[in-house]
């Protein structure tokens, strides 16, 4: 560098450089149809290849849409209108149009309850989905679900008002034990909820038991295999009067023991609540109220619910109540308490390897076994229970990966700061965690959508199980699968496609990495 | 006559740890620390990278468990009682080497957080709080960006600000230059040393040896999970004791 003169090396620079827009692209729609469909030979192929691909649908499809008969009273009437040339017959959606949204049983002159249900659902939903809505629509949200059961189900309003005052007393009990009493008073309550608590495990336990070596009695010894079942249910009994009484101490003095800072004995208290609220007081609470002044909707069956709105009943209740338990189970599965972790990890995975199919039966068939002969337990109420299930255990695993990518960095500023566990989860760790999961939420909500179908292999009367069953067997449409298929698909793709156009846009919000 | 000197520090202890051993596993990350901070004093701790150093420091706002030893803080002891951690915290402010700021949160509501939910402060009187210290740290400005817009010197502030917030006695200082940038790195010590100045109770993992000479009143050299050598600055830089630590400083200062 010796021979170098320095002033050819050194730079000093006096005038800064304005900065200037960036250079305008071009636009044109030839250039667009040049650089996108023509930049080369091949893709020129290929542009033509597909042109051709999308004429002849375009030319197969266009006359069946076209030619549709629309007015006909059966198939064959739809045939004779067309005369031999193509053409689709949308005759049977007019005809059927009723059974294919509300089934073939609702009577007819309650159509509009579940009109009306659907467009408050929307206003319910709205608060609920976008964030800049005013907060205090999520009081409708919450009334909701009481207000469509009744609209639905109909019968007397007094019984899910009632209900909802149960629940509202449930939660009052909550905090009057959590927050409100002082500790002495708390010791006091957790003393004989634990006791409760105690003596009813310990008396279940001991049933359990007895059950146990009933079925082992029942099972018998012949042959080795009833002998080795024999055996195991013998060893479960055994092992199950062993702790029966030591469980039910355990689980008492654990709930008495949570006196000091109240969560245990909170939850529990509430829990026992409610189920003595259900058990004893709704029944006779809402008779008596309707009794007084009755103000009735005429009844309709769980039976008797089909068509879409079956579809939609199921996929709202199963995705709104999969969402928070598939939250639960994805912390639960974290937890370092062992017991928690094992019920939740036990959970997800008998859950996933099972097949919905499988649960579905169970619903339908098995649990009529397992329950008491003379509960009458609501259809929908136990599928409702198995998808929820089925799709909370799928979320789990979802929200799981946001959970485990979070760094953990995050964990240790929210814990430096003083925040305890449910205040660092619910304020630091769930948003995030939840902006990452969206897309694999939505995924499994979609899915699940779709698979409420699966209930009409379960002789229930859903779009899917009115069309194979009553439209597709009445004598006047009995060939028709293009029209109502396509019918249906067209349905469940315009919920299916808004639900995940609107979680683009949900992300999109919630994007603020700015990088 | 360095700053140091200057500042008070009073008898009063703020942390006190005896006989504290920790493990990972079978290795013995930390051995027999035993520490005494009185309040108010400004303590360096340096060393090789997988001392403990870090460790050390974590110890004492319990994000890491140790297995044996006495660890007191403002007075309280450290046990597993949840209760206790949760005080400790809340009166330790800590800053991360990689910030740690809620990319969700704004940064007003990084900083109003803390106060609202641990310490149930009115919304309003929080926001007062943060602005002010906000304004302290020089980027009262940004509060209603979001994390990610700020650049790294900028988010490390933010970080102490956020820790100030919740008026802690003590501060821990996790590395918090070692991810910036040089031209970043004297805007956050800028900032640490007006807080030494206020005479914060501070513990610093820091490899910036030009800050341990102005504020510290000791450093501390660790290796191998023990405390090696610990004195005052002037001493420890000019007149090193131990072998390890001569090896040390000519390493680092080398250059």
């Amino acid at each position: 560098m010796s021979d170098t003169h320095a002033q050819s090396v050194a730079f000093v620079r006096e005038t800064e450089i304005p900065p200037s827009p960036p250079p305008v692209a071009q636009a044109g729609a030839v250039k667009w149809v040049r650089e996108n469909l023509f930049s080369g030979v091949f893709n020129t192929v290929l542009t033509l290849i597909a042109l051709y691909v999308v004429a002849r649908l375009a030319i197969a499809v266009f006359p069946w849409f076209y030619n549709g008969v629309w007015e006909a009273e059966s198939i064959r009437d739809c045939r004779d209108q067309l005369d031999g040339a193509t053409g689709a017959c949308f005759a049977v959606l007019v005809d059927r149009w009723d059974h294919l949204l509300f089934g073939f049983k609702y009577p007819q002159d309650g159509y509009w309850r579940i009109l009306l249900a659907f467009v408050l659902l929307m206003a319910a939903a709205a608060p609920a989905l976008f964030q800049k809505l005013p907060r205090k629509m999520l009081l409708f949200t919450a009334l909701y679900p009481f207000l469509a059961y009744w609209l639905i189900w109909g019968g007397s309003l007094w019984m899910p008002v009632t209900l909802l005052a149960l629940v509202i007393a449930t939660g009052l009990v909550f905090q009057l034990v959590a927050r409100q009493i002082s500790v002495d008073m708390r010791k006091i309550v957790s003393g004989v909820i634990g006791v409760i608590c105690g003596v009813g495990l310990t008396y279940l336990l001991f049933i359990g038991a007895q059950e146990l070596v009933f079925i082992a009695g029942s099972v018998g010894t012949e042959g080795i295999v009833s002998s080795v079942a024999y055996g195991l249910f013998w060893l479960m009994a055994i092992f199950t009067f062993a702790l029966c009484v030591p469980m039910g101490i355990f689980v008492g003095y654990a709930i008495f023991n949570s006196y000091e800072d109240g969560g245990l004995v909170s939850v529990v208290t509430a829990l026992l609540f409610i189920y003595v609220a259900l058990t004893y007081l709704l029944g006779p609470i809402w008779m008596a109220l309707n009794g007084v002044f009755p103000i009735e909707l005429q009844e309709v069956a769980s039976r008797d619910m089909g068509g879409f709105m079956l579809n939609m009943i199921l996929g709202t209740v199963c995705v709104s109540l999969s969402i928070p338990l598939g939250i639960l189970l994805a912390l639960g599965r974290q937890s370092s308490m062992p017991l928690i972790k094992g019920v939740c990890v036990v959970f997800i995975e008998f859950i996933r390897g099972v097949p919905l199919i499988t649960l579905l039966f169970v619903a339908n068939v098995m649990l009529a076994y397992f329950l008491p002969p003379e509960s009458n337990f609501d259809l929908i109420l136990r599928v409702i229970i198995m998808i929820t299930m089925f799709s909370a255990a799928y979320i789990a695993e979802v929200i799981r990966g946001g959970l485990a990518a979070l760094p953990k960095g995050q964990y240790e500023a929210a814990d430096s700061l003083g925040l305890d566990y449910t205040q660092a989860t619910r304020l630091i760790i769930l948003p995030q965690a939840l902006k990452i999961s969206i897309p694999g939420i939505v995924n499994v909500a979609v899915g699940l959508f779709k698979d409420t179908t699966l209930v009409s292999i379960i002789s229930m009367f859903d779009l899917v199980g009115m069309i194979r069953g009553p439209i597709q067997n009445s004598t006047e449409w009995i060939s028709v699968y293009w029209e109502v298929y396509g019918f249906g698909a067209l349905l469940f793709f315009v919920v299916c496609y808004s639900i995940s156009q609107y979680s683009q846009w949900l992300e999109r919000q919630l994007n603020t990495s700015h990088r | 006559m360095t700053q140091a000197s200057q500042m008070t520090v009073s008898d009063e202890v703020a942390i006190e740890i005896t006989n504290m051993n920790k493990w990972y596993g079978t290795f013995h990350v930390l051995r027999d620390i035993d520490l005494t901070v009185q309040r108010g004093e400004r303590i360096v701790i340096c060393g090789p990278s997988g001392s403990g150093k870090s460790t050390l420091i974590r110890c004492i706002n319990a994000l890491e468990e140790h297995q044996q030893g006495r660890i007191v803080v403002d007075g309280t002891v450290l046990s597993s009682d949840l209760k206790n951690i949760d005080k400790i915290r809340s009166e330790v402010g800590m800053c991360f080497q990689h910030f740690n700021l809620f990319p969700h949160l704004t940064i007003l509501e990084n900083c109003t957080l803390a106060p609202i939910w641990v310490r149930k402060t009115p919304k309003r009187e929080a926001e007062e709080t943060a602005m002010h210290f906000l304004e302290k740290v020089k980027i009262p400005e940004q509060a209603d960006k979001y994390p990610g817009q700020l650049s790294g010197g900028q988010q490390q502030r933010v970080a102490i600000a956020r820790s100030l917030c919740m008026r802690p006695r003590i501060m821990l200082f996790d590395e918090p230059t070692s991810a910036l940038d040089p031209e970043m790195i004297k805007e956050v010590l800028d900032t640490m040393i007006e807080l030494a100045e206020e005479g914060m109770t501070m513990l610093c993992v820091t490899h910036e040896m030009g800050f341990a000479r102005q504020v510290a009143n000791r450093v501390i050299f660790m290796d191998a999970g023990q405390i090696v050598e610990q004195n005052e600055p002037e001493e420890f830089f000019n007149n090193p004791k131990s072998e390890r630590t001569k090896l040390f400083l000519s390493q680092i200062l080398g250059h």
